[in-house]
């Protein structure tokens, strides 16, 4: 659709960043408006514990939306994210109740390993059984969670099960920072960077903007592709354990309806579904304009109904303001294009 | 479509041949679940329980119609469970206002039919990517049926009405529902398969641009299909209400998923140009069946999250494994001209 | 984009129907709620095969199967446990079957294979009073006993209700509890379950009763929040409320989920030690927060007692020692004897109160 992906048309690209950080900056500009409009409400919405609470809220969806946008951007879908964080949640949690001398860091990595796993068999089946990714996904939304639900049983791990430790690391701070937060930040800029700066990163907006042309160019597609959703996995399995130290309360159940709420974040923030364009970042702002949303709704009194409501509606907004973006841009591109020849 | 037909004549190989039409593999495969369902589930075949099964399948099929064609033409709606749901806490809402029940039934489907043609005008009027759109309202539609009903149910509605729903016809085993499920059936299967409008879902799936030069509209096609699956998406938030004769906003919650991997479990193709109604059909009641049954053998329901979701992936990886080994055998066979086959193939799938 | 909408071919058909459904409420009247009011749905009547024989021995080998809302939830799983110790005792066959959500659609799903199975008795907690009824009928009809625990099903279908304890005993507990907490004044809120859950609002209408008395008259109820019953939503709303109300001193949650999730979030929380928490909880999940100071006191019966007088009840119907009428008297082992109350309603007893003193005897 856009030209973003192609290397070396940096004189372009400038311009268009301008366009795209615009897309950001109307975001900005919405969150801005209703922590203001809340604050006036009830000033305690600013207070340093409701925004903490907001950060802690964000802090897993952005993980998730990050992992999302990047498979997105390859023009797939990922919508096992909620099955796998139920999963890696389950599995951290059971690994912490039989071992609670584990270190932090080990959940940390167990988490993200038992979702690499199945980001890169959804990533195998979709490359290499040549099955779209919403079907594969779709099919290990429903495997992943029958497979958590024999599991677990009926079993419930309560916040009493779980070392203190792990449960401190919930909520825990760092310069007044909550390391969850911290934690999703780091993903967020790491990802954020790699995407931008380096080969590999935009080989990914390539192939989502034109798979064919990617192909032709040289691009190695099929591990593309494969690293794409093992990293949507992975994150979803790094956020299963922020769930599990956030909420202390884990069963088979935990992250049930995920995805829809990533996939909504992510093209809030201005990730096309058909690929190519977006940014992290912008699905990082999309998790806290969702969160925030939430939040502020509890605050102002509104009927907690109209969230999802809302919510649709701000799909709706966003996907319309894309096309408009995108036309604009479209237009804009034939016009320097001229000029060039 | 074509390059499976053709290589199915082309090629001897039985094996390969009966993979690669995955719609009589849906059929023989439910079929042969019944059988032994029937004969090795204590309980599952007795007309008692096909009226259970029947009711429990009700909602799927019917939104699983117009699905299907929406696929074939390369789009998505996974709005009809929200409009399930707001259809639902309409009536509910409407009941309660003390309305009369064949005022609310009528306003409830044409409910349905405006909220797909919103649908529809943001995907074929604003050209949006009906992915995105309807997961926009899947969210909005529930959202507004919360707003309708809250978190409440009513209930009471009229005898009349909820014994028709869960009765049988006269004396027989056989549940009024299934009158409007064959019915409907039957009329989107001729649709779909014996007239000029089902070639024109066909042939905008397959290629926009040239049914376009063929004189079809895709836009206005599109644009109805929506509102059609709107309106049976309403007719089923009616039917479900009746069912349990209790309206709630939450009703049919997650049901999109259910009726998308029945449809993609019928062989019809997500890319849009390739399917048929009765894989469709068998692949609904392949579904269910395999749910009462494992549920009548004290299996957990999550066995069957497993079941859906492995089925839903090999619905689509076994013909393209069959694909693969029978180009593979080929290559083997023809050496010489392999390479431009397998190539040639590849583009086509 | 080619398309273009010819007006004239949308208006037909939507307005085709609007004038259809005009027409069928003009010529036929109509079928409204409040025509209909009268005529509820006959039921089987509970005494339909004979009468209550006090003397009938308990049968042996009797098929009794629980659905409880939803499996999966710990609570659940506590009452559940006491069925099956009493099935075992009357030597009946126990079966557990649920859903994984508490949906009332796919309880119906479930009762019906029960139907199938050709069980003795169902022990139900509804998820949605009505929606289980028609199916809950069948299985009356079918010759099965029907009994509901925790949450009632319409009194038309089903035998008998064990009820935990008398809703007028809970709503003035939490109101004590509540009181006892706040010092006898200041702000008060309820983070209940789902706003049409019958069990809380019935206790929250009591409360209501009880607050409006002079002796509470300085006690202010700001506020009712619905957790329903989901972890991440109740410990949302509790944060919410935290944030509305500075000057909260007491939040009453009288569900499991949401006391559990309200305690989780103050104890992690700077309102540790300003906000008391009350109200219904598991002493397994509260033990950690009343050792840590956040909570104070709760309240509970014991949920394995429930289950356990299910199945006797259960029992009693199928053997014929019970009909479900009023006044009729059956043993529930090591519970002794129980009477029938109206409507069939059998009262377990009065709820326990824990504090850091007692809660290491309790575990479930």
């Amino acid at each position: 659709m856009t030209a973003v992906g192609l290397p070396g048309v940096t004189a372009r690209r400038s311009s268009l960043d301008l366009v795209l950080r615009a897309r950001e900056l109307g975001i900005v500009l919405a969150l801005a408006l209703l922590v203001a409009v809340t604050a006036i409400s009830n000033p305690r919405f600013l207070s340093a514990q409701s925004i903490r609470d907001i950060l802690l809220g964000t802090a897993i969806l952005a993980v998730l939306a990050v992992g999302q946008a990047v498979v997105v951007i390859t023009r797939n879908i990922d919508l096992s994210v909620g099955s796998v964080l139920g999963l890696s949640a389950f599995t951290v949690g059971t690994l912490l109740r039989d071992n609670p001398g584990l270190p932090v860091v080990v959940a940390l990595l167990v988490g993200a390993g038992v979702g690499g796993v199945c980001g890169a068999l959804n990533g195998v089946l979709v490359r290499y059984g040549n099955v779209p990714a919403l079907v594969v996904t779709l099919g290990t939304l429903y495997v992943v969670r029958g497979i958590t639900y024999f599991w677990a049983g009926g079993q419930q791990i309560n916040a009493d099960e779980l070392p203190a430790g792990f449960l401190d690391f919930g909520n825990a701070t760092l310069l007044s920072v909550p390391y969850l937060v911290l934690i999703a930040l780091l993903v967020l800029v790491v990802t954020g960077l790699v995407l931008r700066n380096y080969r590999a990163g935009r080989e990914l907006y390539a192939m989502g903007s034109s798979p064919q042309a990617a192909k032709l160019a040289g691009i190695a597609v099929g591990r593309r592709t494969v690293v794409a959703f093992l990293v949507s996995g992975a994150l979803a399995g790094l956020a299963g354990v922020l769930f599990a130290a956030r909420f202390g309360t884990i069963d088979a159940a935990a992250g049930t309806g995920y995805e829809l709420n990533v996939v909504a974040a992510v093209v809030v923030g201005g990730v096309a579904v058909f690929g190519g364009s977006g940014s992290v970042w912008g699905a990082a702002l999309g998790a806290l304009l969702l969160t925030t949303i939430g939040s502020a709704l509890a605050v102002l009194e509104i009927n907690q109904f109209w969230q999802q409501a809302i919510v649709g509606g701000l799909i709706l907004l966003a996907i319309g303001a894309d096309r408009l973006v995108a036309a604009r841009v479209a237009a804009s591109l034939k016009k320097r294009g001229s000029h060039v020849s | 479509m074509s390059a499976e037909t053709a290589s199915v004549t082309e090629r001897p190989s039985p094996l390969a041949g009966r993979f690669a039409n995955w719609n009589v593999a849906i059929i023989a495969l439910t079929v042969l679940v019944l059988i032994v369902a029937s004969a090795s589930v204590a309980n599952f075949g007795t007309s008692q329980n096909f009226g259970f099964l029947v009711l429990d399948l009700l909602p799927i099929a019917l939104v699983a119609l117009p699905m299907t064609l929406v696929i074939v033409t390369g789009e998505i709606d996974l709005s009809v469970a929200s409009t399930l749901g707001l259809s639902s806490a309409v009536m509910g809402y409407l009941w309660n206002a003390n309305q009369p029940i064949e005022t609310i039934i009528p306003l409830c489907l044409l409910l349905g039919a405006v909220l797909g043609a919103v649908n529809g005008f943001f995907v074929t009027v604003l050209g949006l990517p009906s992915l995105a759109v309807t997961i926009g309202t899947l969210a909005l539609y529930r959202g507004l049926a919360f707003v309708v009903l809250g978190d409440g149910a009513v209930a009471d509605f009229p005898a009349l009405y909820t014994d028709w729903v869960t009765g049988t016809i006269g004396g027989t085993p056989i549940p009024n529902v299934l009158i409007i499920v064959v019915a409907l059936a039957v009329v989107f299967g001729v649709v779909l398969h014996a007239t000029p409008i089902g070639r024109a879902v066909f042939a905008v799936g397959a290629s926009e641009q040239a049914a376009r030069f063929a004189g079809v509209r895709p836009g206005r096609l599109k644009f109805w299909l929506y509102v059609v699956s709107g309106l049976v998406a309403g007719l089923a938030g009616v039917l479900w209400t009746l069912r349990y004769s209790s309206a709630r906003a939450d009703n049919g919650a997650g049901l999109e998923l259910a009726v998308v991997a029945a449809v993609l479990l019928g062989g019809v193709s997500i890319f849009g140009g390739k399917g048929a109604l009765p894989g469709v059909i068998a692949g609904v009641v392949l579904l269910a069946s395999l749910q009462n049954a494992l549920r009548l053998s004290d299996v957990s329901n999550e066995a069957l999250n497993v079941v859906t979701g492995v089925l839903l992936i090999a619905s689509v990886l076994a013909p393209n494994l069959a694909n693969a080994v029978r180009a593979a055998v080929s290559r083997r066979r023809h050496r010489t001209e392999s390479l431009h086959r397998s190539s040639s193939r590849k583009d086509l799938s | 984009m080619t398309f273009r909408l010819s007006r004239r071919t949308t208006a037909i058909p939507l307005s085709a129907v609007a004038v259809l459904s005009l027409a069928l409420t003009a010529c036929g009247g109509g079928t409204t709620k409040e025509s209909t009011a009268g005529d509820a749905t006959a039921a089987p009547s509970t005494s339909s095969s004979a009468a209550a024989d006090p003397n009938a021995p308990l049968k042996e080998g009797l098929k009794i199967a629980y659905l409880p809302k939803q499996l999966n939830n710990p609570y659940t799983d506590v009452e559940v446990g006491g069925g099956k110790v009493a099935v075992g005792e009357i030597k009946g066959e126990y079966k557990l079957v649920g859903p994984n959500d508490a949906s009332a659609s796919s309880q119906v799903s479930y009762i019906n294979t029960l139907i199938q199975q050709q069980q003795d008795v169902i022990v139900v907690a509804a998820n949605d009073p009505n929606a289980v009824c028609p199916s809950l009928n069948q299985a009356r009809k079918a010759g099965i006993k029907v009994v509901t625990f925790d949450s009632d099903a319409a009194k038309t279908c089903r035998d008998a209700f064990i009820n935990q304890a008398t809703t007028q005993g809970i709503g003035q507990s939490l109101v004590k509890m509540a009181s006892e907490l706040a010092g006898g004044s200041g702000e008060i809120a309820v983070l209940s379950a789902t706003p049409n859950a019958t069990n809380q609002n019935s206790w929250i209408e009591v409360m209501k009763t009880e607050l409006a008395k002079p002796e509470n008259a300085k006690l202010k109820l700001v506020k009712i929040a619905y957790g329903n019953d989901d972890d991440q939503k109740s410990f949302t709303e509790a944060q919410g409320l935290l944030q509305t109300y500075p000057n909260l001193k007491v939040i009453v949650s009288p569900t499991t989920v949401g006391i559990a999730a309200a305690s989780r979030y103050v104890s992690s929380s700077s309102y540790k030690g300003k906000v008391a928490i009350t109200g219904l909880g598991l002493p397994n999940q509260m033990r950690q927060f009343v050792k840590d100071g956040t909570v104070k006191k709760f309240a509970l019966w014991n949920p394995a007692d429930i289950g356990y007088l299910a199945a006797y009840a259960g029992g009693a119907l199928a053997s014929g020692q019970i009909t479900g009428a009023q006044g009729e008297k059956f043993k529930a082992g090591k519970l002794g004897e129980y009477t029938v109350g109206a409507s069939g309603e059998i009262v377990l007893g009065p709820p326990t109160e824990f504090t850091a003193a007692n809660i290491d005897q309790f575990d479930f």
